[in-house]
């Protein structure tokens, strides 16, 4: 346990320790928001793999493939196709565009200033509903390896982020956020050796056997957080603690059905008895865990294509990922720095479902628990035993703290980025002040959320958060980039159209839970039904006020598409200009 | 050694026509420049539609296979079943192959437009 705190607090003192070494050059505003761009493209591959790999990809990837088996292998590949979309769609108009933030493209683009208002408020949304599980998962992460209070995960991590921030922006967080790409993927990769090896060793058994899963042997499990559970058959269990409000100290038999345990209760099941499931969990048994269309609820087919429309459309609008273009230096080496990204990010996200099918044969309790995430945490130490499984558990807890600390520290900037220009410019003068107090915003409301609210599944709702990108910022930047006669009035209606159904139902099914039917399924993954919606509505709505075509339109077309060597008159907008004025 | 002689004084002749490069007509935003910049996005916009297309639509496709020939999932490689070997590591270089791809062929749009409007 103490190599774990040890592992968590190096990797937070690397950070910060990084972060200082770019402070010294981080002197102006540009190099605040995009470190200048000067970042060469292997640096900036790595900074983009680093920022990109969430807490959604190192934990709760791995987590899904345990509880669901084969359907959430589409999140990884989502997650990789997006930039795929990317690259291939925006990411060189983008960086041409020379903008720093989306809302500066919005009203570089439409020359509109309501337009980069909206842009600025989904930003904001965007952002707050990916940072929301990053810092559960950091609550999740340090109770599951120090024993740590829920609240202290949180606290810690945005503690690092504003100190990391605050010293350098961009500039610091290159570097940090390339250091910890390599970290995460060492993290990840250096157990999985020992993992097989262990499998190998103990004959191979069948990841996917048997109707139901069972306990392969004797199992102590700790319920560390209140859960409903759901047993499937009559089972003898030593019992220390509270079942349905009952203080219990003793063997007893427990009948199928669902019961309440409370936290700290301990309980102990004979070798072969069925495994309870979290009752927030669907159960599958080995065969459908291992074949695909089986878990994504009533309407499986509905389910797997809105996710791969919102994961492979949603990246492009995700306001971290955007700013990170802004540090090529130009539109080329945008390009090749996304084929490096592509690379980075297949070699990481083989790794997850192994320890997901492996969890599976290892560690089936967090079935019970519902904590199905803190399966990577978990495993190394369950199959590894002694100083190496320490040194193990070690490694893949700075690399999840890693994981948090960089997607974490991308976000910030960018929410800070968008309200220190868009909120607080009018009261501050200072423009690296006025970014500062932007920062300690964007951390305070994610944080307030995630102290209240339940704990849900972190790729879930990162999820949600590619289906409200998809369906508000992916219309606006294609529209924006290849149509030359979208509008400012088109863009704001397909903004507030798109983003607010999408937000409206993402809100909704945390609220409420899944709901069942079809109606259920479409607020769960609004993605099939928002994103075109929002298309139809801007270019509907562009088409019927060509009056409000931006009249430099066609200068901002050049300005897009053309590569940056030829001699051309790009007009004169600078993002710059906000601070001048 | 010979010595270096500089001539000077009037060519003759007319000197050679000077094009207006077409860098200049889309400065103008006249018509031809116009021309110009179309020709530009629309094989850019063609390029990126075709891989995007090609990359969603056999991926898009599986599901669908999955569903309808329920025996393809459960194809054993090594054995581990189709769809794992497929999601789980194959797609990845597909991916990466497509953007190499991608990269290239954009490079080469933008170097003959270059070569086209900066020629003088």
């Amino acid at each position: 346990m103490t190599v774990e705190v040890a592992a968590v607090v190096l990797t937070a003192v690397a950070t910060v320790l990084i972060g200082a070494y770019g402070l010294r050059a981080a002197r102006t505003t540009s190099d605040f928001y995009v470190a200048s761009r000067t970042v060469t493209p292997w640096w900036n591959a790595s900074a983009i793999g680093g920022e990109y790999l969430s807490a959604a990809s190192f934990l709760g990837v791995a987590g899904l493939i345990l509880a669901y088996g084969a359907d959430m292998l589409w999140f990884p590949v989502g997650y990789t196709a997006g930039y795929l979309m990317l690259l291939v769609l925006v990411a060189a108009p983008l960086r041409r565009s020379g903008a720093y933030t989306l809302p500066d493209f919005a009203e570089a683009r439409l020359e509109s200033l309501v337009a980069r208002r909206v842009a600025s408020v989904l930003v904001v949304t965007i952002g707050w509903l990916y940072l929301l599980p990053q810092f559960q998962a950091a609550g999740l992460t340090l109770r599951t390896v120090t024993g740590a209070p829920q609240w202290a995960g949180p606290v810690v991590v945005a503690a690092v982020v504003l100190i990391s921030v605050l010293g350098g922006g961009m500039r610091s967080i290159t570097f940090v956020q390339a250091f910890q790409y390599w970290l995460k993927l060492t993290a990840l990769a250096v157990p999985v050796v020992f993992l097989l090896l262990v499998w190998h060793v103990d004959g191979r058994p069948e990841v996917a056997s048997g109707e139901q899963p069972v306990f392969a042997e004797t199992t102590t499990v700790d319920v560390a957080t209140d859960v409903t559970i759901e047993v499937p058959g009559p089972v003898i269990v030593d019992i220390d603690g509270t079942l349905d409000d009952e203080q219990i100290d003793e063997r007893r038999l427990v009948l199928p059905g669902e019961v309440d345990v409370a936290a700290g209760t301990t309980l102990v099941f004979p070798e072969g008895a069925p495994i309870p499931h979290a009752s927030r969990l669907t159960p599958l048994d080995g065969e459908a865990w291992a074949l695909p269309l089986q878990a994504n609820g009533e309407h499986p087919l509905y389910n797997t294509y809105s996710l791969i429309l919102a994961l492979f459309f949603g990246t492009m609008g995700l306001p971290h990922v955007l700013v990170r273009f802004y540090t090529n230096p130009d539109g080329r080496a945008a390009r090749r720095t996304t084929v490096a990204v592509l690379g980075l990010l297949g070699l990481f996200y083989v790794l997850p479902a192994v320890y997901g099918a492996l969890g599976r044969l290892y560690t089936p309790e967090l079935l019970l628990t519902g904590r199905t995430d803190a399966v990577v945490l978990v495993l190394p130490g369950r199959l590894v035993d002694g100083a190496a499984g320490d040194a193990l558990s070690a490694l893949v807890a700075a690399g999840a703290f890693a994981a948090f600390l960089s997607t974490s520290s991308g976000l910030t900037i960018s929410v800070a980025g968008v309200l220190s220009q868009d909120i607080l410019r009018t009261h501050v003068r200072s423009p690296v002040s006025a970014f500062r107090i932007g920062a300690g915003l964007a951390l305070v409301v994610p944080i307030a959320l995630a102290l209240s609210s339940p704990l849900l599944g972190i790729a879930d709702v990162v999820g949600l958060a590619f289906a409200v990108a998809a369906s508000s910022f992916c219309p606006l930047l294609l529209l924006g980039i290849w149509w030359r006669r979208l509008t400012w009035p088109g863009a704001v209606a397909g903004l507030v159209t798109g983003g607010g159904t999408s937000t409206l139902a993402v809100t909704a099914t945390i609220l409420a839970g899944q709901q069942g039917g079809w109606l259920g399924a479409l607020l769960a993954q609004p993605a099939a039904w928002s994103m075109p919606l929002a298309f139809t509505v801007m270019v509907v709505v562009s088409l019927a006020t060509p009056r409000h075509l931006a009249p430099g339109v066609d200068r901002t077309m050049v300005r897009l598409h053309t590569p940056e060597n030829l001699d051309l008159d790009r007009g004169d907008w600078d993002p710059e200009d906000r601070w001048r004025r | 050694m010979t010595e270096r002689v500089t001539i000077t004084g009037r060519r003759r002749g007319r000197p050679p026509v000077r094009r207006r490069p077409v860098t200049t007509e889309i400065d103008a935003q006249t018509r031809l420049g116009e021309v110009y910049m179309r020709a530009l996005l629309r094989a850019q916009l063609r390029l990126g539609f075709t891989v995007a297309g090609a990359v969603l639509g056999v991926l898009a496709a599986l599901p669908l296979l999955f569903a309808l020939v329920p025996e393809v999932s459960s194809t054993e490689i090594a054995g581990i079943e189709l769809p794992w070997v497929i999601l789980g590591v194959a797609v990845y270089p597909v991916l990466v192959a497509a953007a190499w791809f991608y990269v290239r062929a954009a490079e080469r749009v933008e170097r003959d437009f270059a070569e086209m409007v900066d020629r003088r």
